[in-house]
Formats: structure tokens, C-alpha cells, sequence
């Protein structure tokens, strides 16, 4: 009869589960503090004492409890996991699965849209959320916009997608197009317009962007040859991994900008955006830009409105002009924020499932490692591969563990 | 400094021009979703949702009644009266009577065809239709009309999908059970991680660094790896799958969150209360319930709006630890992709869907707004 009706059920946990919780961490204290060493007789003292050393542990328990058998525990057993084989009962395969996996082109398809996502998507949110940020800082409306830039949050990934497949709907030819962006694709016929809206504003946005990078890369070089540079090995790594980084995107971008000039575009058809291969990874990304961009904005609005006034006063005097003063004096004193936003939204892409199963499942070439493990564990029942797909998503993740926790235990020094 | 102050007044044009812009196009897609769950399947399919807003032109034909029941005799001339309109009258923008040119008169005018047969059509759909006995005779003279339809929004599709609808289209009973899902799992992780985070917080043992370290650890373990191992546990251990394991999953999966947060939010509350209350007497059970727990209520309830959120919205937990074979206990956002797989084309009930399953969201998100950004610059590392 309970099960019948789950709401009834619900509200029957809140208490039993609250209730429990609540007696016991008052039954376990009282236990302590009147049985197990009570406060009293000769050993009142020690007994106190010793009390106190326990009772830290008492108020941990349950919390820890959850803590290493849903969280500890699967780590270990997944990577356990990942090198057996369900179909040979269990049996120890070594790297198998590991191999099997690396030999799949979907794989590999994962681990390069897994990528372009990390580097697009946190880039893009960050940029925008300190566009928004900046830009509302000073105007009397501005709480006003950021909490309506701040709403896709509330969203579920599959309410957002929902939404944005409306926007990337398609009809035939000859029919009223119901997606905005169709609707708008309609618009251009390969005349003027055409040609400065999709030649000259993107060719002109990616120098920006190329510019930008080249600046970055320029900037560490220098920050390492110049004579009073901080020369330990971590530092140099990570200038290293930027001048990487920086030179791979110079590339793409030339890749990007052949492409814009090169491409025939096919005007006045209504196009299946999330079948286009190679862009289909990009519509798909708008959703999780869209949603993240809120979340940047208000940590780096507390950030911005964290800098000493006298700072961008100083620099004011001096003569900056606004960009001088945004680039040179504010981004510089919130760049660790800036590192911390970057770093939260690059964990939500990681994990991201929701959006590429929601909408094309993977399909036309935009799968993505959770989506490839969903696939492997529920689909194709291997538990093994999909395992060894988690252990990569966990090896992806490590670096802003160890990250994370080094920031941690210094902010507690 | 005339400089800076000319360029200001330029800049916050520009400034407010910027936002204005970006603010619609962050709002333009959910608006969409909006407007679409009030229209018909008709009119979805017919016109852009951005169309939707404002009056429309439609173009439309009517047929004069047929002569031969109603004409009636004028001298030598006969006539036909009546309204091309049945009750629902339309603004009309301009009509004609041949198909080559169907807005060549405007209301109020009178039509000359050949022999003189004539038709006049009134701005509210009223015509007379006059000629000899030959041409008022066989069909009714065709009517082309222009005209303005008004903006039309039907509250139908929420009537289906939360009352009458069947089977998949009606999501009242996934509703409740995302209800049944987030209650409980917001409430008890807090209980729990409150006393955590008190004692990482309050009491000195040792190893305590080391538990906060793996904490923050905990908090970036993607819930991915957890999956197999979790649902052979809750499979082994004869919980199965159900309300029970969902409520376990997100209570444990909540936690690293919610320890983290609350004890960042205590260790900031002022030592002298917490030390005088313990040398007048009070044991760390009073301190916390007595003290703690209402002093931390803000970043209670932050936590409390992050978990209802993130349960609320979730779909991977629930496709795991809930939904079994029969589907009886399917949450909204897995109805919501089951029906994008089956009635991907019906945006009226997509539409609709989705909508219902964001609006509480929405409606915490507005109302609690204050807390969600508190936490949310508490609980990202700094």
C-alpha cells in the first residue's frame, strides 16, 4: 500500500530519515558522555578528555560513511571493474578492455569532442560571464539583467535541450520554418549582407581571437626569458602547456579561417543543424554555454566588485581609457577567480551526459565520453569498457583534484 | 580629465545598448519554449513562435451563400445578403473577388464585374451581392479576404499535459514522483552534513586538515564512476531499484557539496559565542542545535536550493537508482526524453512538457535567488 503511493512514502522518509539522523546523533552523545566514560567517579577527568576525542567522530560518522561507500569505494571498485569481463564471470582481463576501447573509432570520436568541448565551452562561458559581469557592474538595472542571464541555471539540461532543439528545428523547403535559426539562415541569399554576417564578422572575430592567443603566448614566452622570472619547474611546465596550447588554437583558427573563405555555403535551404557534422558539436555546446554563463557571471561580479577602488582610481589618473583599465588593472587582480570559475565549469563538461543524449544521442559524430559510457554500461551491458571510459573521465578530472585540494590546504594554512 | 568623462556618456550608451542585447538573447530561447506550450499544434507547425505575439495576416476564401436558396428578387435584379463571417468577425485588411488580384478593394467598397454584376463587402463581413438572374444563379460568388488575426493563445495543451492526457503525454504522475525524489533528498543530507561540517568545523582532533582535503576531493569525483559498482550494491544488498536507492544516491552524491559549504559558512561564525556557551556549560549537541544550526541558516538553505536543483533536474541518478522495467516511477526529465524520442515533431506537448518541468525551478531560482549566490560563491574552491 505504501508503495503505491510514493507521495505519501516521501514524506514518511523525510521523518524517518530526519528523525533517525537527529536520534542518532543525541542518543550516541548521551551514550558516550553517561555509560561509555561518564563525566563522573575518579576518572571524571580523563573521562571528559577522552569523550571529546571520540565525539568529533560521532558527529562525522554517518557523513563519512556515505561519503566512502558512494564515492570512495566505487572509484576503486570501477577501476576493479574495468579490468575484468562480466561475459567471462569476472574473470581478470587485465588491459583488455582498455585496448578493445582504444581500438573503437566512437571512442576516440568521445575523446576529441570531449576536447573541443573542454576548451570551448569554459572558455566561452567565462568570456561572456566577464562580458556580463563587467558590463552590468555600473548600471542601476544590472542585478536586474544578471538574474536574468543567471536563470538558464534553474534549467535542466534536458529542459535546455528541449529548448534549443526548437530553435535548431528544420521544415521542408517549402514550408514556414519554426526554428529561429533556420528562420534566420533563410534570411541570407549570398548577397552584401551575407558576405559581411558570415565572411567578414566571423574572419574579423577569429583574428580578435588569434590576436588574443598570440598575445598569451607571446606574454609567457617573455614572463620566461625575462631576467627576474620565477624559474621552478611547476611554473615553467604550465607556461609550456600554454605555449602548447596557444599554437594548436593559432592553428585551428587558420583551419577556421580557410575554411570561412573557402566554403561554398548552401543559401536558401533550410539546413539539419544537428546532423551537420562537424558544427552539430558546436550547436550542441551553445546549450551548455548558455546555461553556464550565469554561474561565471556572478562569481566574477563578486570578484569585480572585490577590487580596491583605489587601484582602477590610480589607474584612471594615470590616463588608462576603459579597456586599458578592464584588461591591465581589473582582469589581472581576479585571475584567480577567473582560474576557479574556468576550472568549476570544466569538471560540468566532463560529466556532461544529459545534453548529448537529450539531443542527438551521440549520433552524426557528437558523442562524448559520459554519453560513450552511458552507452557501453546500459546498451551494450559491457560493463568492462564502460568501467575503463569511466576511469578516463576520472583521469581527465584528476589534475583539478590534486588542484583543488593543493588550493584547499594552503587557503587553511 | 575631459577625456574620460566625454567618452563616458558615449560608453554607457553603449554599455546599456550591449546588455539590453545580451539579456534578449539569453532570454529569446526560454521565451520561445513559453509562447509555444500556449499554441495549437496548428498554429505551431503554421508560423514561427515569434510570430505568435503579434497580429498575423491570413488570407482567406469565403463563398457568398448559394443563390439559388437565397436570393431574393430586386426589380429585375436579384440579390444575395449575408455575413462571410459566422460569429467569429475578423478585422479585414482588404478582399477581392478573383484569385489574380485578392486585395484589390477595401472594406466598405463595391466590386463591379462584368454585366454589372456587383458585390459590396463591409469591414464587418456583411456583403450584398447584386446582379441579374443568370449571374446570381449556380454557386456563390467566391470572396477572397485579407485579414488580421489577433494574437491566439489556448491553455489546451497544459490541460493535457497535466490532467487529460494519456499515456505518455500526461506528466502529472512523473510530477510526483520528481516531488517524491527531491523532498527527502534534499532534507537529509543537510541533517547529516551539518553535524560533519560542525565538527570539521568547531572541534579540534587530530587528521582533521586531512578530512577537509578529502572533502574537496570528493567534490570533484565525476558520480560517472559510481554508477556499476553502486547499482550491483543496491542489487546485492536487496534495495534494488527504486525510491529507496535514489534517495540513498543523492543523498551520499550531495554530500562532498554540502560538508563543504556549510563548514566554510561555520567556521566564519564568532568564536566567542561558540566558547561561551561552552563555559557556561553547553554540551556540542546544545552548541549545534542550540547555536549553530539557526546561525547557519542562510547557507542551509543555499545548500538546500543547490541539492533541490540539481535532484529536481537530474536525469542520470534517477535513469540508474529509479526507473525500473514498468516505468512507473519515471521523473520528468526522462518523460521529457522519452518524448522526444517519440513525439518529436509535437512541439505543443514538448513544449508544454519541459515547461512544467521547469517552472518550480524557475520559481525557486526567483523567489530564493539571494542564497543560490551565496552559495554559489561559498562552494566553488577558491
Amino acid at each position: 500500500m505504501l508503495a503505491d503511493n510514493p507521495a505519501l512514502m516521501g514524506l514518511l522518509t523525510i521523518v524517518i530519515g530526519v528523525g533517525a539522523c537527529l536520534g542518532y546523533f543525541y542518543f550516541s552523545n548521551v551514550i558516550l558522555d553517561t555509560f561509555i566514560f561518564p563525566a563522573k567517579g575518579k576518572n571524571a577527568g580523563k573521562n571528559i578528555n577522552r569523550a571529546n576525542m571520540v565525539r568529533p567522530w560521532l558527529f562525522l560518522f554517518p557523513a563519512l560513511f556515505g561519503l566512502t561507500l558512494y564515492l570512495v569505494y566505487p572509484v576503486f571498485e570501477t577501476l576493479r571493474l574495468s579490468l575484468t569481463d562480466r561475459s567471462q564471470d569476472g574473470a581478470f582481463v587485465g588491459l583488455a578492455n582498455y585496448s578493445q576501447m582504444m581500438s573503437e573509432a566512437k571512442f576516440w570520436e568521445a575523446v576529441r569532442n570531449n576536447l573541443l568541448w573542454l576548451i570551448v565551452v569554459p572558455a566561452a562561458s567565462t568570456a561572456f560571464g566577464l562580458l556580463v559581469a563587467q558590463l552590468t557592474d555600473r548600471i542601476k538595472w544590472g542585478n536586474i539583467a544578471k538574474s536574468l542571464i543567471f536563470m538558464p541555471m534553474a534549467i535542466s539540461f534536458v529542459g535546455a535541450s528541449v529548448i534549443f532543439k526548437l530553435i535548431y528545428d528544420t521544415r521542408p523547403v517549402d514550408q514556414a520554418q519554426i526554428g529561429v535559426l533556420n528562420a534566420v539562415w533563410l534570411q541570407f541569399d549570398g548577397g552584401g549582407g551575407s558576405f559581411i554576417f558570415l565572411k567578414l564578422l566571423p574572419t574579423v572575430l577569429l583574428l580578435a581571437f588569434m590576436a588574443a592567443v598570440a598575445y598569451v603566448i607571446w606574454s609567457s614566452i617573455q614572463a620566461v626569458t625575462s631576467s627576474r622570472a620565477d624559474r621552478s619547474f611547476w611554473t615553467l611546465f604550465l607556461r609550456l602547456v600554454v605555449v602548447i596550447g596557444g599554437l594548436w588554437l593559432l592553428w585551428v583558427s587558420v583551419g577556421g579561417l580557410t575554411g570561412i573563405w573557402g566554403v561554398e555555403l548552401p543559401y536558401g535551404k533550410p539546413q539539419t543543424w544537428l546532423t551537420l557534422t562537424g558544427w552539430n558539436n558546436f550547436f550542441l555546446m551553445v546549450v551548455l554555454i548558455w546555461i553556464q554563463t550565469g554561474f561565471a557571471m556572478v562569481i566574477l561580479s563578486a570578484a569585480l566588485r572585490g577590487i580596491p577602488e583605489e587601484t582602477v582610481e590610480a589607474a584612471i589618473i594615470d590616463g588608462a581609457n576603459p579597456f586599458q583599465v578592464f584588461f591591465k588593472i581589473k582582469v589581472p587582480q581576479i585571475m584567480g577567480t577567473i582560474v576557479v570559475v574556468w576550472t568549476t565549469i570544466t569538471l560540468t563538461v566532463l560529466k556532461v551526459f544529459d545534453i548529448v543524449f537529450a539531443m542527438t544521442n551521440g549520433q552524426w559524430e557528437t558523442q562524448v565520453l559520459a554519453n560513450y559510457m552511458y552507452d557501453k554500461l546500459f546498451r551494450a551491458n559491457d560493463w568492462g569498457v564502460g568501467s575503463a571510459s569511466a576511469i578516463i573521465i576520472m583521469l581527465m578530472v584528476t589534475p583539478i583534484l590534486v588542484w583543488n585540494v593543493y588550493n584547499a590546504r594552503k587557503e587553511m594554512r | 580629465m575631459d577625456r574620460i568623462a566625454g567618452q563616458k556618456s558615449g560608453l554607457t550608451w553603449a554599455v546599456h545598448i550591449s546588455v539590453v542585447a545580451l539579456v534578449a538573447l539569453w532570454l529569446f530561447p526560454t521565451v520561445g519554449l513559453f509562447v509555444s506550450s500556449f499554441r495549437t499544434a496548428d498554429q505551431i507547425s503554421s508560423s514561427g513562435w515569434w510570430g505568435a505575439l503579434f497580429a498575423s495576416e491570413q488570407n482567406e476564401v469565403y463563398r457568398a451563400l448559394d443563390p439559388d436558396d437565397h436570393r431574393v428578387a430586386d426589380g429585375d435584379m436579384y440579390v444575395v445578403k449575408g455575413n462571410i463571417f459566422d460569429g467569429t468577425p475578423r478585422a479585414i485588411r482588404a478582399w477581392g473577388v478573383s484569385s489574380r488580384d485578392i486585395s484589390a478593394f477595401q472594406p466598405g467598397d463595391t466590386a463591379e464585374m462584368k454585366g454589372g454584376e456587383t458585390l459590396t463587402l463591409e469591414a464587418d463581413g456583411s456583403y450584398v451581392w447584386r446582379g441579374n438572374d443568370k449571374q446570381i444563379s449556380g454557386r456563390g460568388q467566391r470572396i477572397f479576404v485579407t485579414s488580421e488575426v489577433p494574437p491566439d493563445f489556448t491553455l489546451s495543451n497544459y490541460e493535457t499535459i497535466l490532467f487529460s492526457g494519456s499515456g505518455q503525454d500526461n506528466m502529472a504522475r512523473a510530477f510526483f514522483n520528481t516531488l517524491t525524489v527531491t523532498i527527502p533528498a534534499t532534507i537529509i543530507p543537510i541533517v547529516i552534513a551539518a553535524f560533519a561540517a560542525y565538527a570539521l568545523a568547531w572541534m579540534e582532533f587530530p587528521g582533521r586538515a586531512l578530512l577537509i582535503a578529502f572533502v574537496v576531493a570528493l567534490l570533484v569525483v565525476p558520480l560517472q564512476l559510481a554508477l556499476i559498482p553502486l547499482l550491483r550494491l543496491h542489487l546485492g544488498i536487496g534495495i534494488g531499484k527504486g525510491y529507496l536507492g535514489v534517495w540513498l544516491a543523492h543523498t551520499a552524491f550531495g554530500m562532498p557539496l554540502a560538508v563543504y559549504l556549510l563548514r566554510n559558512y561555520m567556521v566564519g561564525l564568532p568564536r566567542d559565542i561558540i566558547e561561551n556557551a561552552k563555559v557556561d556549560g553547553a554540551t556540542d549537541f546544545q552548541i549545534f542545535t542550540k547555536i549553530i544550526l539557526p546561525l547557519s541558516f542562510p547557507a542551509l538553505a543555499s545548500f538546500a536550493i543547490f541539492q533541490f536543483l540539481w535532484t529536481w533536474n537530474d536525469l542520470l541518478v534517477a535513469k540508474v537508482f529509479l526507473i525500473d522495467a514498468t516505468g512507473s516511477t519515471t521523473v520528468m526529465t526522462n518523460q521529457i526524453v522519452e518524448l522526444l524520442g517519440t513525439r518529436g515533431g509535437n512541439w505543443e506537448i514538448l513544449a508544454t512538457a519541459a515547461f512544467v518541468s521547469i517552472a518550480l525551478p524557475l520559481v525557486v531560482f526567483f523567489t530564493l535567488q539571494r542564497y543560490l549566490v551565496r552559495g554559489l560563491l561559498a562552494g566553488s574552491v577558491k
